[in-house]
């Protein structure tokens, strides 16, 4: 596949890229999953003042844009590593996912069998562990891809602006490392065009993949 | 009606706290004295330069007065529209820098989303329930999301600017002309433009696309859409209700995208080093310039909250049911 | 004769194959005649009813005519079809809550439907805020949007926009189970005085409630497992019903005045046959008392009464 300026071959830095780009997006996705599902799980659940409180949070955190907030907070770690950024990426978009999971926990809370469970004096997370997710397992798995992807880009995003992980290689390292030295002028396409693609391909196929479950958990969907 | 407004105004204003209170805190609770990492990594070379800024940053952030004293003091900063002064530039003031390449970025994020919003709802419409393009779409569409916009930028910039030679490949204007209120330098200001906006426009499409695509398929669906089948209405009528209906939503997603579409702007910015917040983002932190950071960020959360409000306003003007709800209608 | 169907078959397609949803329907509905189809859920009684207007995505026209006053229906062909909508052949759907679309003022809907179907709103709209104060309603309606109008109202201004053009005939699907007893009542009563002032000729009235169908309707249909069981004037049907499963069914109902300590309300054991593939001969024989050798054949329709028919080879002739 070629080298770049220096001679790194861009084969190798691709492998390893990708394999760091996943887990980026796997943590980073994995953390915004866990806040998100909480977050809206006990808002859609509890209701009342705390649903009030937790969705003026998830609003507030949806309206400032995140690779802004990013990119002023990363700037000031000295030393940046792939689990730091993972861990900012989470926490900073797990708002829609909590608000996809608050509406669906929201119709399933006034469910009767959900009613029973709360008669029979069990405590809120077991209910909501054993009677409401299982019931939308579906929903999560697709909320979790998507944050998987959106995290995937996001990360790309800071690596692109030269807020990656310090002596790190990643896809979106690449991209920033091709353009600083010029690949562009000096035609060396082979350098900007894998990893793009890579990223692409990855977020891309996960959203098709997304669609597929889709059909599958909603028989209503399929085309006869 | 009011209500609802000062209720929307009431959260903006409580989100721009927030905003202002974490570009506060950042640098106050971040390890390590910030004066000091920021002025050396800067590298300043003058050592008289170097005692003045140190002096008087020390003093802007005043990191020896109580926190609280510190917060007040930041906000009254804020209301003289004072967000201090440039380490890249000193000593120019952050707000002249910013001022001077917002245009930039609303030129270019403006049209990007108006455009890319109606044609991918359009797009979208069209091809919903069709079955060819249907299943074109969708991938393509899958794809087109997917897309980092750095790559897309660099995409059309290598194909259209340096081997096509058919636009500039960087910068806002070219290096020889200054800026005035003439034909050619307008013309070339559009060809500067043009390739950026391209991108952005091209990446936003998919998005939409697939989104008014399985809104207008579950608008016809909707029951009102079956009964008007069953009284035999042409499919002309049912579309377009289902398309008016399905707009709505996408309305508020455009609210929901508001942030990523403005991450791109910045990110595809730099790929043309167009002169707008994005390369400016990139140059105050290759400087280190974390004042000149965080005033930008201030005027995006500002950028993005007013965008937010005009959406809302909209929402109200075209949904019938808000504009009903308020009014206090019967039921 | 307003209605005639015969052997009528739809099948609903689905991933396992072919559900025999109407299975050789025929039957007859004279002019001015309110009929109430009745049977349990699954029994075909809501297919039969879309069947008559529109198909949809997955129901399949396997065989089986209707004429509509002479004419012949086209059911299987969605196109030519067309002309019958709402002109001769209209519907109150079950989700009359919903089948207003909810950014349109009404008036400006309904105007928009007329005119896409070739009507000037102008000759009607004189017609249209009369039958909307018949059925109680201000002409102010109009105006509004659909999520300003109760349940009830909705319901109401459907009724009128579905029997604008007279039509010859008017299916009226589960019409009135999402409302309160009370508006209930009224509806069905104006749906009568429709009837009465000519405004549609005659009248399918799909429920699953056979005290509300006594009420209203001249004769009864009874369905199971998408055939006919019984179809006779109301009042038979009620007082002396002759196929098992009607008598089992009306048997179900509790009586006015009865209390559950004396007599406990008996359901019908058993459930009906699946109808993928549905049993040879008599579908009802696994549940049926009486059932016997002969009921592996499939017993036909016959006219035991004038008036009166029955699918059972018990009910003598």
């Amino acid at each position: 596949m070629g080298t770049t300026s220096f001679g790194q071959d861009i084969w190798a830095q691709f492998v390893h890229g990708l394999r760091s780009t996943f887990v980026t997006g796997l943590l980073g996705g994995g953390i915004a999953f866990v806040l998100g599902t909480a977050i809206g799980f006990v808002a859609g659940y509890k209701g009342g003042i705390v649903d009030e409180i937790l969705n003026v949070l998830t609003n507030v955190v949806l309206v400032l844009p995140a690779l802004v907030v990013l990119i002023v907070a990363v700037a000031y770690l000295d030393v940046r590593g792939l689990v730091v950024q993972a861990l900012f990426i989470g926490l900073t978009s797990w708002p829609w996912a909590a608000r996809a999971v608050r509406s669906q926990a929201l119709s399933l809370a006034t469910r009767d069998y959900v009613d029973l469970a709360r008669l029979s004096g069990r405590r809120t997370w077991k209910i909501i562990t054993t009677e409401i997710a299982p019931n939308m397992s579906s929903y999560l798995v697709m909320s979790f891809i998507l944050l998987f992807g959106g995290a995937v880009l996001i990360a790309a995003g800071l690596d692109f602006i030269g807020l990656g992980p310090t002596g790190g290689v990643s896809l979106g390292l690449m991209l920033e490392s091709s353009v600083q030295w010029s690949a562009l002028q000096l035609g060396m396409w082979w350098w900007f065009v894998p990893p793009g693609a890579g990223i692409t391909l990855l977020v891309g196929s996960m959203y098709i993949l997304n669609v597929g479950l889709d059909e599958v958990f909603n028989p209503k969907l399929r085309e006869l | 009606m009011w209500r609802y407004m000062g209720r929307k105004l009431g959260f903006y204003g409580l989100t721009f706290v927030i905003a202002v209170t974490i570009n506060w805190m950042i640098p106050r609770f971040m390890p390590g004295d910030p004066v000091r990492s920021m002025l050396n990594r800067a590298s300043i070379s003058d050592p008289e330069a170097l005692e003045r800024m140190t002096t008087y940053y020390n003093e802007v952030f005043g990191l020896d007065t109580p926190l609280h004293q510190q917060y007040f003091a930041f906000w009254s900063g804020l209301f003289r529209g004072d967000l201090g002064v440039s380490v890249w530039l000193y000593p120019e003031p952050v707000t002249d820098i910013i001022l001077r390449h917002i245009p930039y970025t609303l030129g270019l994020l403006i049209p990007a989303i108006v455009l890319s919003w109606i044609v991918g709802n359009h797009f979208g419409a069209f091809a919903a329930r069709g079955k060819v393009l249907d299943n074109t779409l969708l991938p393509v569409g899958y794809i087109l999301t997917a897309t980092p916009y750095m790559w897309m930028a660099l995409l059309l910039l290598w194909a259209l600017g340096v081997v096509g030679g058919f636009f500039p490949t960087a910068g806002g204007y070219g290096f020889a002309l200054t800026p005035s209120w003439s034909w050619p330098f307008f013309v070339n200001l559009v060809s500067h433009w043009f390739l950026p906006f391209l991108s952005m426009f091209v990446v936003g499409l998919g998005g939409w696309a697939i989104g008014m695509r399985n809104l207008i398929i579950y608008e016809l669906e909707a029951e009102y859409s079956n009964y008007l089948q069953a009284l035999g209405a042409p499919r002309r009528l049912i579309r377009r209700y289902a398309f008016r209906n399905a707009m709505l939503p996408q309305i508020t997603g455009l609210a929901v995208q508001l942030g990523t579409i403005i991450a791109g702007a910045l990110l595809t910015e730099i790929v043309f080093t167009y002169p707008g917040l994005g390369t400016l983002i990139l140059r105050s932190l290759n400087n280190n310039d974390l004042f000149l950071l965080q005033g930008i960020f201030l005027f995006v959360v500002v950028g993005v909250l007013i965008a937010n409000f005009i959406i809302d306003i909209i929402y109200v003007l075209v949904d019938p049911r808000t504009r009903v709800q308020m009014t206090g209608g019967a039921s | 004769m307003t209605l005639r169907v015969q052997d009528l078959k739809v099948h609903y397609q689905t991933l396992r194959g072919d559900v025999h949803a109407l299975d050789g329907v025929s039957f007859d509905l004279a002019d001015g005649e309110i009929m109430g189809l009745a049977g349990e859920s699954g029994c075909g009684k809501t297919t039969l009813g879309k069947s008559l207007i529109r198909l949809d995505g997955r129901m399949r026209h396997v065989d089986g005519t209707i004429e509509l006053d002479g004419r012949d229906v086209p059911v299987a062909d969605d196109r030519a079809m067309n002309p019958f909508r709402y002109h001769e052949i209209s519907l109150i759907p079950q989700y009359a809550m919903s089948a207003l679309n909810p950014t349109r003022r009404i008036g400006r809907m309904i105007n928009e439907l007329l005119r896409a179907r070739g009507v000037r709103p102008a000759t009607v709209a004189e017609e249209l805020n009369r039958r909307l104060e018949l059925v109680g309603l201000d002409p102010d309606v109009l105006q509004r949007f659909p999520i300003e109008l109760s349940g009830g109202m909705k319901q109401r201004v459907v009724m009128v926009m579905a029997t604008l053009l007279n039509p010859s005939l008017l299916i009226a699907d589960e019409a009135t189970s999402a409302l309160d007893v009370s508006t209930q009542r009224s509806v069905v009563e104006s749906m009568v005085e429709f009837r009465d002032r000519g405004y549609v000729k005659s009248m399918i009235f799909v429920t699953h409630d056979i005290s509300l169908v006594y009420q209203m309707a001249d004769t009864v249909m009874v369905m199971y497992a998408g055939r006919i069981a019984e179809k006779a004037p109301a009042s038979t049907i009620i007082n002396d019903p002759r196929h098992p499963y009607t008598k089992m069914l009306i048997g179900a109902l509790p009586e006015v005045g009865t209390t559950t300590e004396d007599t406990r309300l008996e359901g019908i054991p058993g459930t009906p046959p699946g109808l993928l593939r549905p049993p040879t001969g008599c579908r009802f024989k696994d549940r049926c008392p009486l059932a016997s050798e002969e009921c592996s054949e499939t017993p036909p329709l016959v006219e035991i009464d004038p008036g009166h028919w029955a699918a059972c080879w018990k009910t003598g002739r």
